[in-house]
């Protein structure tokens, strides 16, 4: 089951560097979306994996470790104000410069 | 007053007052002359009590914490090596004051002048006062700034910037060398302080670094005292006014050099390496630049090059390393700052005169100035060391010293030989600066008439030439005291016997010199033929040679930073990533493997499943993300597997929020989409992108090694208290919520601070923004004409307050059973936003409050308002309190504090995801305006 999570992890992390990299905002914005996913699973899972023991208290239970979940619900809004912000540059950006490039001009 | 603060008030009132100047030239440029004078006058004045205890071979030490963990202290040293050379900056220092009133151009304010001249005063009784050597250090790199500007005094004219920045990338460059040698040394003696590292000379030269230390001091120690190869600077900087060459040139800057050498000889000397390079560059210096010297056509550079030559000469006697070589040093220290001083300011009175430097055409001013030339000459005669006077009496030590050096018992006559070589250019020199000025027929083509100058620009000069005289011919009533207690600072024991007296007999010395003096004069007879020999060597300019370097350093830097720094936001990425996988590599690679048995869970069928399916989204998405909606479609996806995820493995929370947010996010760029260029060119090469799949191929075996390695290694945790305390301590059983709005709840403040920031950005980007809507979509269809469709929009109204109750129902519950501020806010924004996509902006404005900032900040103070209100009862920030209310018909319900925090948490988040999509939503309403 680690192992699965490891690659999940992993190949977010590609897909999402790769698409990063590329020369339009909208596979930017793609990009860093599928990049916070990695990291939010990468920080959930520095509590390791538990199952059938949320963090809810109650008589004779076993929990995971809440606080990666605490951090990680934080981490998904934030990254949501992120991406929001990131559209927002890009249609601004479009509207300043006429284009998605993400350096504002086809070639440097 | 405490001796301790004299000392260190005379290095605390030159740099306090050292602005005195600037503040007195509107008086005039007289005021600002008597402001420098008197603060040099009340330097010395601070001084003037501590002679008497240091001249009875007293040391004294004041010192102040400053920096104690990093071994800097503010901690001062007055012994008669501090004091000889205090007594030299200050006296001369006072004679330069009042020949630059006169030297430099009437209409000059001076203060700018005055101003860094004392600064660079402060700076250099700093380093000859310093006990601390870190201190030491700072002061020396302050005289090389100093110095950088007065050298580029005259900013206007190139040649001064240059030679100013080039005696700044030499001087400053060794001080970088010093530094790195004074950190070793510290690090060797076990201190910074003088007194500590001075005793311990036997550890220091016992210690391996001893050679590395030591050489990174010299390079410190030439660089400043321009001894060959470093030597270019100086005679570039003549490029400064003369009463800077004569202050900076003369006593100080390059003093401070051979300073060090005197500073640091017992804790430094007594090794081979420390003869061979010492001796070594300095007989160098001494022979080369004498050479160099007589071929000058330019009388200031004559005296430039035999400024070098000097130095190289008491770098020689320290690098002999005989206790009376040492004094010899210490002597012709004193010796050459007053013979060069009056030479350099008497060459100044000539240029001032002339209006030239040029040798070939000043020629027979004694006529015209005789006063002036007699000074000179007898200088000139000191400078030669011509009996009677006092460079006679030191350049006679240095010859003694030559002769019989333990070192070359089978070649004792080569030093001698040497010394005698380097004492005949010294004539030769001296003889071509006096000749060639003074006599050797008429000026020819002067741009003016040349006449004795001022009477008090002369003084100086007199004063100076009447000390040449004073110690030349009564030095043991002169001269002797001071010397005695400096040397005796510099080597730390017993003064070997010697006596300072002109005669001494018919020894080996003396014959030196009348070699010397005979040989000189024969090489100046020849000087003609000599001239038109070296018009034929090849010439080598080390400050070109420098030049080119630098100039060649600064286009590598500029193209290095060219193809860094281009701009290209992609080209900024692909280095940071490089970079992180670099460092990760290299952690990697240096980390200790430790395998661990810990628990692993079995794969099961439905995680492979799961896997594959996010396996197929990840790589469609990048394969898609040209046809946009389709990589919209499948980024859902993978959200949906990631809080599937959570749910799995016990995070209820987690799921609920990421199930939220896709649906937020999935709004957010549909509507972004609607504005975005329908299609990307597929403009990649594909050297390009097997770069960037390379990398992002790197970062993911990286990471996803990295979270393997994490998650199969033993387990610890803080949380346990988080637990145990929930109940309790934060009054809900959802630990994860009383983490976020109690245990934790000051980051939760600052994150809902910086949502509401996203908002308020919503509003600044995008606020009359007007975007030109595609008529067509990527596949090239019309959009569809019909704005709102009606199934959708009577799907939604009813929807509404079902969603509204659910989200009060989340909120509610949040404490203890998953759900909460953030899953309730956003649950609600999605409510709202429908409301808008099947409605139009117009039916949703007109119904939902308009001024949604008002909310925002609302939840702001109401999170930040419950917190601060816990100081009221006299708790930190942020402390919680709760308890029990029995509702009819509900039954019993836990009220705590936290939950006014939750409802502020709520309000940003409604607030901040309805300010985006509004603001993005009202993009179609500005282009409908526009159209």
């Amino acid at each position: 089951m680690e192992a699965i999570i490891a690659i999940a992890i992993g190949l977010l992390t590609a897909c999402g560097v790769f698409l990063m990299l590329r020369a339009r905002t909208f596979p930017l914005i793609l990009g860093l979306t599928l990049l916070s996913y990695a990291v939010n699973l990468f920080l959930f899972a520095s509590g390791r994996l538990h199952m059938d023991s949320p963090p809810l208290i109650r008589a004779d239970a076993s929990y995971t470790d809440p606080l990666p979940q605490a951090l990680v619900l934080t981490a998904i809004v934030i990254g949501f104000g992120m991406t929001a912000y990131l559209v927002m540059l890009s249609l601004r950006a479009l509207s300043e410069s006429g284009d998605d490039h993400v350096d504002a001009k086809e070639k440097l | 007053m405490d001796s301790a603060y004299l000392l260190a008030a005379i290095v605390a009132v030159a740099l306090i007052a050292s602005p005195l100047p600037l503040l007195l030239q509107r008086h005039g440029r007289g005021y600002a002359a008597l402001g420098s004078a008197l603060v040099m006058a009340a330097c010395l004045a601070l001084l003037a009590p501590l002679v008497a205890p240091v001249m009875q071979g007293e040391t004294m030490l004041a010192s102040f914490a400053w920096l104690p963990d990093w071994g800097l202290t503010l901690s001062f040293r007055l012994d008669g090596l501090g004091l000889m050379f205090s007594l030299l900056i200050l006296g001369i220092g006072l004679l330069v004051t009042l020949y630059a009133y006169y030297y430099l151009d009437g209409h000059d304010k001076l203060g700018r002048f005055y101003t860094l001249l004392l600064l660079f005063m402060a700076a250099m009784l700093g380093v000859v006062l310093s006990e601390n050597l870190l201190l030491l250090v700072v002061f020396w790199e302050l005289t090389s700034l100093v110095s950088f500007l007065l050298i580029s005094y005259k900013y206007e004219s190139y040649e001064s910037r240059l030679a100013a920045r080039i005696a700044l990338a030499v001087t400053g460059g060794g001080g970088l060398a010093l530094f790195a040698g004074v950190l070793l040394l510290g690090h060797i003696a076990g201190s910074f302080e003088l007194s500590v590292v001075l005793a311990a000379g036997e550890q220091i030269r016992a210690h391996a670094l001893y050679e590395v230390m030591l050489i990174l001091v010299l390079l410190g120690v030439f660089t400043k005292s321009a001894q060959f190869p470093f030597h270019f600077w100086l005679p570039m900087a003549m490029a400064a006014p003369t009463p800077v060459s004569a202050y900076l040139h003369s006593a100080t800057m390059v003093k401070a050099g051979v300073f060090l050498l005197a500073r640091l000889y017992p804790a430094l000397a007594g090794s081979d390496l420390w003869f061979w390079l010492v001796s070594g560059t300095g007989a160098l210096t001494l022979v080369y630049a004498a050479y160099l010297a007589f071929y000058r056509y330019d009388f200031k550079g004559l005296l430039a090059y035999s400024t070098i030559s000097h130095l190289g000469l008491i770098t020689l006697l320290f690098g002999l390393d005989t206790s009376l070589s040492v004094v010899a040093g210490v002597f012709h220290i004193i010796n050459h700052a007053i013979f060069k001083a009056s030479l350099f300011m008497a060459a100044g009175i000539v240029d001032h005169e002339c209006g030239t430097r040029d040798m070939r055409r000043v020629n027979g001013l004694f006529k015209f100035m005789p006063i002036t030339a007699t000074l000179a000459i007898v200088a000139a005669g000191s400078m030669a060391g011509v009996p009677l006077l006092n460079g006679f009496l030191s350049k006679e030590m240095f010859f003694a010293e030559t002769v019989g050096h333990p070192v070359f018992d089978e070649m004792s006559w080569l030093l001698p030989a040497f010394a005698t070589l380097a004492g005949i250019l010294a004539v030769a020199y001296s003889s071509r600066f006096i000749h060639d000025v003074f006599f050797n027929g008429d000026p020819v083509n002067l741009p003016r008439k040349p006449h004795e100058p001022p009477r008090w620009m002369r003084a100086p000069v007199e004063v100076l030439v009447a000390m040449c005289l004073l110690v030349g011919i009564f030095p043991q009533w002169s001269i002797a005291p001071i010397l005695n207690v400096a040397a005796g600072a510099v080597l730390q024991q017993e003064l070997p016997p010697f006596h300072l007296a002109i005669w001494h007999g018919f020894n080996a010395p003396f014959m030196m010199s009348l070699v010397a003096l005979a040989g000189g004069i024969a090489l100046y007879a020849m000087r003609h033929r000599l001239y038109a020999l070296y018009d034929r060597l090849p010439t080598i300019h080390a400050s070109i040679v420098f030049e080119r370097g630098y100039e060649k350093m600064v286009a590598a830097a500029r193209s290095l930073v060219a193809r860094m720094d281009n701009g290209s936001l992609q080209r900024y990425l692909a280095l940071f990533i490089t970079f992180v996988l670099a460092l990760g590599g290299w952690a990697w690679w240096t980390a200790s493997a430790a395998v661990l048995p810990v628990v692993i869970h079995a794969p099961d069928a439905a995680s492979l499943v799961a896997l594959g399916m996010l396996a197929v989204a990840a790589i469609a998405v990048v394969r898609l993300h040209h046809h946009r909606l389709a990589a919209v479609v499948f980024t859902s996806v993978i959200g949906l597997i990631v809080a599937l995820t959570f749910v799995r493995f016990s995070a209820p929370d987690l799921a609920l929020t990421q199930l939220s947010v896709e649906v937020v996010t999935i709004v957010l760029l549909l509507l972004a989409l609607y504005y975005l260029p329908p299609t990307s060119p597929a403009e990649d090469a594909m050297p390009r992108i097997l770069r960037d799949a390379s990398l992002a191929i790197a970062a993911g075996v990286g990471l996803g090694a990295a979270s393997y390695a994490m998650l199969t290694s033993p387990f610890d945790t803080i949380s346990a208290f988080y637990l145990a305390q929930s109940v309790p301590g934060g009054g809900g059983s959802n630990v994860v919520n009383v983490i976020l709005v109690d245990f934790r709840g000051f980051d939760t403040l600052g994150e809902i601070t910086v949502l509401a920031m996203v908002g308020l950005a919503a509003h600044a980007l995008l606020d009359q923004l007007v975007l030109k809507a595609p008529l067509r979509d990527g596949e090239g269809r019309a959009w569809a004409s019909e704005r709102h469709p009606l199934f959708l929009e009577m799907l939604m109204r009813p929807l509404l307050p079902l969603a509204l109750m659910v989200s009060v129902y989340i909120f509610l519950r949040g404490h203890n059973l998953p759900g909460g501020g953030f899953v309730a806010g956003l649950v609600t924004g999605v409510a709202l936003i429908l409301q808008y996509l099947a409605s139009g902006i117009g039916f949703a404005s007109a119904r939902l409050p308009q001024r949604l900032p008002l909310f925002l900040a609302a939840g702001l103070a109401a999170a930040a308002g419950i917190g601060a209100a816990s100081w009221l009862f006299g708790f930190p920030f942020l402390t919680t309190a709760h308890g029990h209310i029995a509702l009819p018909l509900i039954g019993d319900i836990e009220l705590a504090s936290a939950m006014v925090f939750d409802l502020g948490v709520y309000l940003v988040v409604v607030s901040v995801v309805l300010m985006v999509l509004a603001e993005l939503g009202k993009l179609s309403v500005n282009h409908g305006e526009a159209r």
